[in-house]
């Protein structure tokens, strides 16, 4: 039709869909299935609420006074057992006095971990800060130098424990993992195999036999005259347990990168190992650090588990300080709480910081 | 003239609150006719095609198609999806089904049809788009080109009176794109309703009655195709052709 | 004249990938057994200086300790390696009603994700992240906290319409006294004449285009068949209802804290990650199969069984799998609640015959068979469903 054309003008529409009515409309009552849910939650909340209110702020005792949480039993929670025993929960059975050292410490690790997650730190020199930063932890927790008095290291506890325990298992599995990894994706057999049975036995059985194994088994390993720190075993424990799991991430990865790449590289002549290690591993690793973050959660919470070979990290240490003292033990309950934030900040801080790498991750592939 | 088979009625839609993506669409489809509706992107092409089965609601104006108007009546959209075929740009076959069980799924559980008879006008779907002997693999077996044909005899098995087209060639390497439109063109010639979102412009001058051109929104222009091609009358279809013709 | 290619003759230089192979291989199986040779030999060496004793001898001496519940019968005097056994049953069935329990849970909040409810999607996002990112153990460590403090005692337990009792003894419920396995064993039956009644049904709907009852009638039939068995062992009314004494609760059937704290720890805590696995399958789905599907005519229901739901389960499966071996796994931390599962009676076992080694061996051995013939399911499992490609 060759008529002349008019252009319209565009309008906004007729039917709101932003803003807040038609979000309220859209989201809780579409249909009426939606909106008796609605009713039924907002009902239960108005129930609820108010009551865990009460119980966790407007009545609960945060002074360190165990008859006022007595008399406030039942009705208001006790966060003075929090008040009373936060040091011993957080630092486990090191002397008091000393107690500034774990914490510098930890703040050294987190601080540590926390600059590793930024990008402008991934360079070389990264490796040198990390044995810095190990050298100045352990020199701090075990003392014996520049006028630090010695602890031993069974008396070592709480959250330097738990942080310390999850880095440097990861660090040192690290490298393991890789090579394992590399070895499951050979061609010869007998490397392969041996990969192979560690990474499924490891996987096959839960932590907690591991640890029993290097609890127990360990010093039995070990020629005469050598002994082994509790501690020690542990890490190798914790370590062996996460290297076996790395080494499939990084095997997935390693499968992710394109054929071409190989190919590539032996065109232009290089070996088997500069390929691997300029070409390969570069590519493989950036793709895993999502799953590799995860790991390191799982990792981190798994440290729990030592509180059963007797070594006192967080949660142990909780039960270390509640169990003897009977004015406190009744409030386990507040105590156990606290623990529960902390865990929840540092794993829920490490899950967004790993969604985040993700979504930087994807957003680089996408043209 | 008889009643059109497709009525827009001064339709507008809005994606949001402020994105106006199809004004006052006026358009009328006859039966048997075949329009293909070209345009930049973003021009509200693909929305257009897309309100007529519903799978994009309008906000003002009326959609009646083939006597039914479109509203949030759910019995009116069933009405209408069994007359309306669709096929997309990407494919979009089940991959978990061979070729022929994603031929007979909706006969058999929409329309209710015994198994051996939906198998059998299945076949002949499949022989209409010459690729009978392709029934039991499974859809990630084939080339692209194989797929969009099997997606065209999907949509055929519903005996629809129209048939809806949204980009089928654009996701099929170039080699692939003749056998897919080498089967609409034959389509077209035995008679059906057909709508097609395209840029193949050959196949707009080989087959279609009418061609729409769109431009934010609207229609700006619509013509025979030689009138089109060789007489814009519009000053935005001139360069929107100039565009596309040039290489 | 013949011109055959000579063969290429074996090339031992150092330069020949294949030569080199084989000295690397070789290489590192000499390191390897090197090692092991070296930690076998200092582990007989320690034995022998501690007087630690080995073998599997002692499984059959008496072993002298109570096992606090037990599926089978078990005192004291009996071997130990009939109470590591006992321990092996334990483990299974809180494993086994872990596994049921997540997987309703986990698909139910995973499902709920995509509710068209803000509050209910709020409520499962808020579950998931506040139970995965706390250890499990602390987690186990607060419901038997739960069940030994927060309870009454067992001379005065919540009593919920006088037939069920809760209280720091553990849950007790009534149970009939005879005839439940008749009941099973009917439903069972039942179970097989459902699957044949929808096999019918499916037939004839192929042939007709009409299609039957698929879901009322095979419950109906099981009802039926168990109500069948229950008839068949006479008809018993006999119920063992527990019953508030002065003391404790006594009759029905109870589930002992430990046992409760473990299951509902277990279940609350692998349930979130069963929920993001539904979740990440359901969303895999793309949105084109959808459109498809509703372009077809296909109703709502239709869509989800046909299409989504096929190919959800293939992407949902092996990490589900994963998590129910987690599960197991994770159950070993019975030892910290103090529920008898092989871990707990391996240790109690190990600090009464010292057989660290052995006892070790036993329950990483249990442990590895579950987890082997999982994947080994999973992997048959996989090549059957994946989707053909070229």
């Amino acid at each position: 039709m060759a008529d002349t054309f008019q252009p319209i003008a565009a309008r906004p529409s007729p039917v709101r869909t932003t803003g807040l009515v038609p979000w309220v409309k859209r989201n809780l009552f579409a249909d009426w299935r939606s909106a008796v849910t609605t009713v039924i939650m907002a009902l239960i909340a108005a129930y609820a609420l108010p009551r865990l209110l009460n119980w966790a702020v407007f009545q609960s005792v945060f002074a360190a006074d165990a008859d006022a949480c007595q008399a406030a039993r039942g009705s208001g929670a006790c966060w003075g057992v929090v008040t009373e025993k936060y040091r011993i929960i957080l630092f486990g059975r090191y002397p008091f006095e000393e107690q500034w050292r774990p914490l510098l410490a930890t703040v050294l690790m987190v601080g540590g971990l926390v600059l590793s997650c930024m990008r402008a730190f991934w360079k070389p020199w990264l490796v040198l800060m990390w044995a810095g930063i190990l050298a100045a932890f352990f020199s701090l927790m075990s003392g014996g130098m520049l006028g630090l008095t010695p602890v031993r290291t069974d008396v070592w506890g709480g959250l330097p424990l738990t942080v310390m325990l999850a880095t440097l298992s990861i660090f040192m599995a690290f490298p393991i993992a890789i090579v394992v990894a590399l070895g499951r994706r050979s061609h010869l057999p007998a490397i392969r195999s041996a990969c192979i049975v560690y990474i499924e036995l490891i996987r096959g059985v839960p932590l907690i036999s591991v640890l029993f194994m290097a609890s127990f088994m360990f010093p039995l390993f070990m020629p005469q005259g050598v002994t082994l720190d509790v501690l020690v075993r542990v890490i190798a424990g914790i370590t062996l347990f996460a290297a076996a799991y790395m080494a499939e991430i990084v095997r997935g990865g390693l499968q992710a990168v394109p054929k071409g790449q190989l190919e590539a590289a032996a065109t232009l002549g290089l070996s088997y190992w500069q390929t691997q290690v300029k070409i390969v591993l570069p590519q493989a690793l950036a793709m895993v650090v999502p799953s590799m973050m995860n790991n390191f959660i799982s990792i981190f919470k798994d440290t729990s588990l030592v509180t059963i070979v007797s070594l006192y990290e967080l949660t142990g240490a909780l039960a270390l300080a509640l169990n003897s003292d009977v004015n406190w033990r009744p409030f386990k309950i507040e105590a156990y709480l606290f623990i529960t934030l902390v865990y929840f900040i540092f794993c829920f801080s490490m899950s967004r910081y790993s969604l985040w790498v993700e979504k930087q991750l994807s957003a680089s592939k996408a043209r | 003239m008889s009643e059109p088979i497709i009525r827009f009625e001064k339709v507008n839609k809005w994606y949001g609150n402020d994105f106006h993506v199809l004004r006052d669409i006026d358009l009328n489809v006859a039966k048997g006719e075949r329009i293909v509706i070209c345009g930049p992107s973003g021009s509200g092409k693909s929305t257009l095609i897309r309100c007529i089965n519903r799978l994009e609601e309008h906000q003002e104006g009326r959609l009646i198609v083939d006597g039914v108007e479109l509203t949030d009546d759910i019995r009116s959209i069933d009405q209408v999806r069994k007359e309306v075929g669709m096929v997309f740009q990407q494919f979009n076959l089940f991959p978990h089904l061979t070729v022929l069980e994603n031929l007979t799924l909706s006969p058999m559980w929409v329309g209710k049809v015994p198994k051996k008879e939906a198998e059998e006008r299945a076949m002949v779907q499949l022989q209409r788009v010459r690729i009978a002997e392709q029934a039991g693999k499974y859809p990630l077996q084939l080339s692209g080109g194989q797929q969009q044909r099997v997606a065209i005899a999907r949509a055929l098995c519903l005996t629809p009176k129209i048939m809806l087209f949204d980009e089928p060639t654009s996701a099929l390497d170039p080699e692939m794109i003749k056998e897919v439109l080498d089967v609409m063109i034959e389509l077209a010639n035995q008679g059906i309703t057909m709508i097609c979102v395209t840029h193949e412009m050959g196949f707009a001058k080989a087959v279609a009655d009418r061609v729409i051109f769109m431009d934010r929104g609207q229609i700006v222009e619509q013509n025979t195709p030689h009138e089109f091609f060789n007489n814009p009358q519009n000053e935005r279809s001139r360069d929107f052709l100039s565009k596309i013709l040039g290489h | 004249m013949s011109t055959h290619p000579t063969p290429p003759k074996r090339n031992w230089s150092l330069n020949n990938r294949a030569t080199r192979g084989l000295i690397f291989q070789a290489l590192a199986l000499i390191f390897i057994a090197a090692g092991v040779w070296f930690l076998a030999h200092n582990t007989q060496e320690n034995m022998r200086i501690r007087g630690i004793q080995s073998g599997f001898d002692f499984l059959g001496a008496s072993a002298g300790f109570d096992i606090g519940e037990t599926l089978i019968t078990y005192d004291p005097s009996q071997s130990y390696g009939k109470a590591i056994w006992v321990g092996v049953l334990n483990t299974l069935k809180v494993a086994v009603a872990g596994i049921i329990l997540t997987t309703v849970l986990g698909v139910l909040l995973g499902v709920g994700r995509f509710s068209r409810n803000a509050l209910v999607r709020g409520l499962c996002y808020a579950y998931v992240e506040v139970f995965r990112n706390v250890p499990i153990l602390l987690q186990l460590l607060m419901w038997y906290l739960v069940f030994i403090e927060v309870l009454p005692a067992s001379n005065e337990a919540i009593s919920l319409s006088g037939l069920f009792f809760l209280s720091k003894g553990g849950f007790s419920f009534p149970f009939p006294e005879t005839g439940m396995t008749q009941v099973m064993a009917g439903a069972c039956l039942g179970i097989v004449a459902g699957a044949l009644w929808r096999k019918r049904t499916r037939q004839r709907f192929e042939a007709t285009g009409h299609l039957g009852d698929m879901r009322w009638t095979p419950l109906a039939l099981i009802a039926a068949f168990a109500v069948a068995g229950w008839v068949v062992a006479g008809m018993p009314m006999k119920w063992s209802v527990p019953e508030q004494l002065a003391f404790m609760v006594e009759g029905g059937v109870s589930a002992t804290p430990e046992f409760m704290a473990i299951l509902i720890g277990l279940t609350i805590y692998t349930a979130a990650f069963v929920a993001e696995v539904v979740r990440g399958g359901i969303q895999s789905v793309s949105r084109g199969q959808d459109e498809a599907a509703a372009a077809l005519g296909l109703n709502q229901s239709q869509k989800m069984n046909l299409v989504i739901l096929p190919q959800a389960m293939r992407v949902i499966i092996p990490p589900l799998t994963n998590q129910y071996l987690n599960l197991t796994k994770n159950s070993s931390l019975a030892v910290a609640v103090g529920y008898p599962d092989v871990v707990s009676i391996a240790n109690t076992t190990i600090n009464q015959s010292g057989r660290a080694v052995e006892c070790i061996a036993i329950i990483m051995l249990v442990y590895l068979t579950t987890s082997l013939s999982t994947s080994a399911f999973m992997n048959w499992y996989n090549q059957r469903m994946a989707i053909k490609e070229r």
